[in-house]
């Protein structure tokens, strides 16, 4: 069976009072290198259906969401069946809202699932294997990871609804260490299909940085100038993304609520005038253009919702918060518009912001960093976030890197960044170190940071 | 008495066992296997005791693993067919034959004994999958009202994460091994918000993911009822808590605090392949290097650690992992001393380690397998003291209960914890709880600063589902078992300080 057939079959089946039926269709390729040598590498190809059964009762509507790899035409009909099983022994759904109503839309249906080309990594791989060779010759080691996946999703839904998106999604990401691993450099790209992949620019980066950290200096804890690169900037904007949910911020819940009741949007987070955006046709950043969820998680994404179109939305509007992520079940009970999650995430500053580059020799004295790892919540009301530098902190003197730094463990919160920071540079496309697994998506601007707490010393290398 | 789920063994793993690894053979490997694998899960989620996530999930599928010119290669598929388990037999060569112009280190396994069609369950009485979802929520909702309707929780937050998973793996060499285990994860969360000051705060259940079935929700292996009735007054008593002042103090850390420390400063560091850098570009590498096996002093002489995928409940806990082995329980830390790593057959063959002490797993049909974390345990001590009796030894000291937020470095040197409850110590005595405290160091000088072990009544096994490593991704589940521990001089921060407040 074709995925569409599979879902218009999975339709056809229900007895339900509504019912969304969800196919992904993945397919993957990945290689893995460490001491310049492959270590692991796989293909995957790997198919999962989602049924959503929703029945009315008289304490309001029941979900049941099944989803299974393997499905085939001999039991589909029991996946059917045991969704709606689910559904009449649930309680009613804190989420609960109409199905999304059927509406015109462009997508190509019946095309079939979109692959992984085996060749993706074609030229990649020779690439890949002459840095090996250059890195070897230079007494350099390589470490690494390169994936491409495409997942094709087929939504339908009984109210008439038809959706279909492919995604491409590929990550690249080259760490270079000295061979006594006291240095060590990273880059990291996000690419939809590796054509646009320099592996050996990415070396020479790497390359020059490790020349960078031939002189080290030891520098104690302390707030610190410093300037955080767009991959960094993007790990501390998405972990506030993800808190930035609309219900718990009403409930008093986050950093996001207001004192004495209802929350922070209208208020001013930055007096830089920034925008944080998602937007699903941000070019060379595309993402799904309308919801398909196979679980409802945190107040943030309701299965109810699924087929409901994503838009272009803005978070931070000129530095004031303006939307919170919000499920059209509280969008009712909130008496707000409804603000799905959307796959992609934008920072702007006003225009005309500087290249990191020209921000390092705009600075008189203060840190660069690579990369942030590890990053943890401290405490939610502030949103406190703890982690590490990674992958090279360098000691900026009059406009030029001087030397490497010892690592540091910060603790910092991204919404209180935004009212502290003095410069906004020029937004570009980047890979978060700490999400990419789950957030691939992302441009952003290095941000110029006047006092960043570099909380203690981590002597890891 | 449980029993290997008969849905499973149904399907027809040896007829594609045989055709991937007969096609494997003629191919010309040097090693073959195939796994296919069956993970049931259900994740219940309940808000202020409303039903907010339901999700049944069933991951079915196999891979096919094989060495072939020295080369790992692997590929996975779906469809339960001999002549699809041909196909991914001859794609995994394929892939070895791709990357073989990029491997400079030919891959050799150590030996192992074969083992003849070898079964294994995991302990547990009632499957939680034969259990009505009514009853489930019905339970979590109880239990979420109770909490609800206490002083002071303004809301609650009840979750329930329980899988079935199934393996069936057969190699080249002949063993065959059919497994099944279980593991629930339940938490409740209670939140009290003060809107006029803006703040909040929250109190979570200590109780343990373990590999248990669903009697573990209904009395078995933990005391909910105990638990559920004292969260709201420990919340309540949190909100009015002091701030910290920040400075050095003695801990006496619970085992629901000290199992997470365990996992991130001495499992994640006796890994081997960090040691080795197989992981740096992504979970890291170890301060623990290989050369420094015999000799690193990793903590006090009175700090002892084990690895085990034996214990019973373990996350860690089978029979055989994803490359055949047996498994095992063995020295990682001896009177203070770094003696052992956690291994796969490939590394143990790569560093003349002799036998692998069984820590290959792949989290599903889908993904190879790794070296992953056994369960990395201190033992309690013989005739150890109580932890009032812990207490009882410090002056000006903090009392830490339950896990929440947790981070180190890439290289396990520099963490940072915080807790569930932080309670003062003064003179031997608990004194009231603290807020705003999160403690920092540097894990030799910490384990260093162990200076006493709690007896077996204080023992618990602590663990987590969601261990995450490699690239791509993957999850695994594992337990810490600890006693109470007394630890001197150990930096405390204050975290409202800490964010220019």
């Amino acid at each position: 069976m074709t995925p569409q057939e599979t879902v218009e079959r999975a339709l056809a089946l229900s007895k339900a009072d509504g019912c969304v039926v969800v196919a992904n269709e993945r397919s993957e390729t990945n290689l893995r290198w460490a001491n310049n040598t492959l270590t692991t590498n796989g293909a995957m190809r790997s198919r999962r259906l989602a049924v959503i059964s929703v029945v009315d009762g008289a304490a309001g509507a029941c979900v049941g969401v099944l989803e299974r790899s393997a499905v085939t035409a001999d039991n589909l009909e029991d996946l059917v069946r045991a969704s709606e099983h689910a559904a009449r022994e649930s309680a009613p759904a804190d989420d609960a809202a109409p199905l999304v109503e059927a509406y015109e839309v462009t997508d190509d249906w019946d095309a079939p699932p979109e692959e992984t080309p085996v060749v993706v990594f074609g030229g990649f791989a020779s690439a890949l294997g002459a840095a090996f060779g250059e890195a070897r010759s230079q007494g350099r080691l390589l470490f690494g990871f390169a994936e491409h996946v495409v997942t094709t999703t087929y939504l339908a839904s009984s109210t008439g609804l038809r959706r279909r998106w492919a995604q491409p999604t590929g990550r690249f990401e080259l760490n270079g260490r000295s061979p006594d691993f006291s240095r060590s450099a990273w880059v990291g790209r996000y690419t939809k299909d590796f054509t646009d992949v320099d592996v050996t620019g990415a070396d020479a980066q790497l390359a020059s940085r490790l020349r960078w950290a031939e002189r080290s200096v030891q520098l104690p804890p302390g707030r610190y100038e410093t300037l955080l690169p767009p991959a960094s900037v993007a790990d501390l904007m998405i972990y506030m993304y993800i808190s930035a949910g609309a219900r718990n911020a009403d409930e008093g819940r986050t950093v996001f609520s207001q004192l004495g009741g209802g929350t922070r949007i209208g208020e001013r987070l930055s007096d830089a005038p920034v925008t944080l955006r998602s937007d699903p046709v941000e070019p060379g950043l595309e993402s799904a253009p309308f919801m398909a969820a196979t679980a409802s998680f945190g107040g943030l994404v309701s299965v109810f919702d699924n087929g409901q179109p994503v838009g272009a939305t803005d978070w931070i509007r000129s530095g004031e918060l303006a939307n919170l992520v919000r499920t059209r079940s509280w969008a009712a009970k909130s008496d707000a518009p409804p603000r799905p999650i959307v796959d992609n995430l934008i920072l702007d500053g006003a225009g005309g912001g500087r290249s990191l580059e020209e921000m390092v020799a705009g600075t008189d004295h203060g840190l660069l960093l690579t990369c942030l790892w590890y990053i943890r919540e401290v405490d939610p009301q502030t949103l406190l976030l703890t982690g590490l530098t990674r992958d090279g902190v360098y000691l900026v003197e009059g406009g030029e890197v001087t030397a490497a730094v010892n690592n540091f463990r910060w603790n910092e919160s991204p919404v209180d960044l935004l009212s502290r920071l003095s410069e906004v540079g020029r937004t570009e496309g980047c890979l978060g170190r700490e999400w990419n697994e789950f957030f691939t998506r992302t441009a952003m601007p290095a941000l110029r940071i006047p006092d960043f707490n570099m909380s203690t010393v981590s002597p890891a290398s | 008495m449980a029993e290997i789920d008969a849905a499973f063994l149904a399907l027809p793993m040896r007829r594609l066992a045989d055709a991937a690894l007969t096609r494997a053979r003629e191919l010309g490997v040097q090693h073959a296997d195939f796994r296919l694998e069956r993970i049931r899960t259900q994740d219940l989620a309940l808000r202020d005791a409303r039903l907010e996530t339901t999700r049944d999930g069933e991951d079915l599928g196999f891979a096919v693993r094989v060495v072939h010119t020295g080369t790992w290669g692997f590929a996975a598929g779906v469809d339960l067919t001999p002549e699809e388990a041909v196909r991914v037999a001859e794609q995994a060569v394929e892939v070895a034959m791709v990357s073989g112009a990029m491997n400079h280190e030919p891959v050799e396994l150590a030996g192992e004994p074969v083992y003849d069609d070898a079964v294994w369950l995991s302990a547990y009485s009632v499957d939680p999958f034969s259990v009505p979802d009514s009853d489930k929520i019905g339970l979590l909702t109880d239990w979420s009202e109770q909490l609800l309707s206490a002083d002071g929780v303004d809301h609650v937050d009840a979750r329930l994460e329980q899988v079935l998973e199934n393996k069936f793996y057969a190699d080249l060499a002949g063993t065959t091994t059919t497994q099944q285990r279980v593991r629930m994860e339940p938490q409740l969360t209670a939140v009290a918000v003060d809107r006029a000051h803006g703040s909040f705060e929250t109190m979570r259940t200590c109780a343990p993911p373990v590999g248990r079935g669903w009697e573990y929700m209904t009395g078995t292996g933990w005391d909910w009822e105990s638990e559920l009735a004292q969260l709201p007054e420990w919340l309540r008593e949190r909100t009015k808590a002091p701030s910290v002042d920040a400075g050095r103090y003695d801990l006496v850390i619970e085992p629901s605090n000290l199992w997470l420390v365990i996992h991130e400063s001495i499992g994640h560091a006796t890994e081997l392949d960090r040691a080795l850098g197989y992981e740096a570009a992504y979970a890291g590498t170890t301060f623990a290097t290989f050369d420094k096996l015999g000799t690193l002093r990793y903590g006090s002489a009175v700090l002892d650690v084990t690895g085990d995928r034996t214990i019973t409940h373990g996350l860690a806990t089978i029979g055989y992992d994803d490359d055949g082995v047996q498994t095992q329980t063995w020295d990682i830390v001896k009177d203070g001393v770094l003696v052992g790593y956690q291994l796969d057959r490939r590394m143990a063959r790569l560093k003349d380690l002799g036998r692998s002490n069984g820590c290959a797993f792949a989290d599903s049909p889908g993904h190879i397998p790794l070296q992953r974390m056994a369960n990395v345990s201190i033992p309690a001590a013989p005739d150890g003291p109580s932890t009032e009796e812990l207490i009882a030894g410090v002056d000006r000291g903090i009392y830490v209960v339950g896990d929440k937020s947790w981070s180190i470095d890439m290289q396990r040197y520099n963490f940072q914890f915080t807790g569930q409850r932080f309670f003062k110590i003064e003179n031997g005595r608990l004194a009231g709880q603290l807020k705003d405290v999160a403690y920092q160091a540097t894990t030799t000088d910490f384990w260093g600063s162990l200076e006493a072990l709690g007896g077996p009544q204080t023992w618990l096994l602590g663990g987590a589902f969601n261990c995450g490593k490699a690239q791509p991704g993957q999850v695994a589940p594992v337990s810490h078992g600890a006693p109470a521990a007394l630890f001197r001089g150990v930096n405390i921060l204050n975290t409202v300080k800490e964010g220019g407040r």
